[in-house]
């Protein structure tokens, strides 16, 4: 099929399956699947820069779905959402800004797939060495106590808890307290710290950045995974729209790519939405581990061969 | 008692949600090709044209375009889960 805005040949069942697969991984990890779609459109023959735009675009629709999903299971915290909405549409505009400049000094694809390479790889191994490092303290800890079928508060504690709490002392005024997520008082500036840079990375990088944020909102603001998953979506509907928008603006933007990507995301976030029900928090994380590096794959296999998928 | 009937209910309500889901994917796959057909067809040259000369137009128009069809989507895909998973039951 051809696509006349970024003048791209771009299989439609390529694009609905990267879509679907983005939709479940989004609808159960509160993520925007930026780290999947921007290298899955660039290794289909699209530049960087409608990548990231159009990468955007697509995840504006599909966290619509998602976010309204879990919105209906409860896990979305509203308050702290709207909050985020003011750091990342500041950061996306500085993201867009960078990416910009690099489009005219004419390294775009270089220096984005190199950040890119760094950060999703730098994530997974946080990750993996947290997650495991929780579920090993809940075993030794569950050896003690075992609750047969019940699933406590408990399971979702993160061996990064102190410094989350560390963290959360910090007292710079207005403290606002989120009681959607069990935080009791914390800095506004901690929340808009925490979006700012997520906006920052959905402007360079593409997508809602959640592949950075929620795991912010979990060892800095310290919510639960999955309220984490979920406020992250409502919020990212809030940042992506702006981020298309301005990215739209620099011609950025292959609307029709997007469309037709969304059509498999609709399916696939509701799926992984009501997936989360069934796994606890550090779980939810450790699964979270392989996507950046897929993401960090694709990139270096586009990068060393030249080759489009 | 009540232990083994947990996991024997959880297994049935998957079974019941995967086979909603295989009934509900072709059904789902037909909607989106009439859809590509119908609609994106008729709107490629449009919205090519709007690109190059009308950007502001152009952005408005694609978040809508964007949000309006994951309402649309949303809404068919939720109907369609509801009616197969109720029918399955």
């Amino acid at each position: 099929m051809h696509f006349p805005i970024s003048g791209a040949d771009i299989s439609p069942i390529y694009l609905v399956v990267v879509g679907f697969l983005i939709g479940v991984m989004g609808g159960f990890f509160g993520v925007g699947g930026s780290f999947i779609a921007g290298p899955a459109l660039r290794a289909a023959g699209l530049d960087w820069n409608f990548a990231v735009g159009t990468d955007l675009a697509h995840i504006v629709g599909k966290s619509v779905v998602a976010a309204k999903r879990h919105r209906a299971l409860g896990n979305v915290d509203l308050r702290l959402g709207l909050i985020m909405a003011l750091g990342t549409i500041g950061g996306a505009e500085v993201g867009a800004q960078l990416i910009e400049f690099l489009k005219h000094s004419g390294n775009v694809n270089s220096v984005v797939s190199i950040v890119s390479i760094a950060i999703y790889v730098s994530i997974s191994t946080f990750m993996i060495w947290e997650s495991w490092k929780t579920l090993r303290l809940q075993r030794r800890k569950a050896a003690g106590m075992k609750v047969p079928g019940a699933r406590s508060s408990r399971e979702d504690e993160s061996s990064f808890q102190v410094v989350t709490q560390s963290i959360q002392k910090f007292r710079l005024a207005p403290m606002i307290s989120l009681p959607a997520s069990g935080v009791k008082s914390i800095s506004i500036w901690i929340i808009v710290l925490v979006s700012f840079i997520g906006g920052l990375f959905s402007g360079f990088l593409g997508g809602g950045a959640g592949y950075i944020r929620m795991p912010m909102l979990v060892y800095v603001v310290g919510i639960p995974t999955h309220l984490a998953v979920g406020t992250d979506l409502f919020e990212i509907i809030i940042s992506a729209s702006y981020g298309t928008f301005s990215h739209a603006i620099k011609g950025n933007v292959d609307i029709m790519i997007a469309l037709v990507m969304n059509t498999g995301a609709a399916i696939g976030a509701q799926i992984g939405a009501i997936a989360t029900q069934y796994f606890a928090g550090p779980k939810i994380r450790l699964a979270f581990v392989p996507l950046p590096l897929v993401g960090a794959a694709i990139v270096i296999y586009t990068m060393t061969t030249g080759h489009k998928l | 008692m009540a232990v083994t009937e947990q996991p024997r209910k959880g297994r049935a309500e998957a079974s019941h949600t995967f086979r909603a889901l295989l009934v509900e994917l072709p059904i789902y796959g037909l909607l989106v090709v009439a859809y590509f057909f119908l609609v994106l067809h008729f709107l490629t040259d449009w919205l090519g044209d709007l690109h190059a000369k009308h950007t502001t137009l152009y952005s408005l128009v694609s978040i809508g375009l964007v949000i309006g069809q994951a309402v649309v989507l949303e809404w068919v895909t939720t109907l369609l889960l509801r009616l197969f998973r109720g029918r399955s039951e």
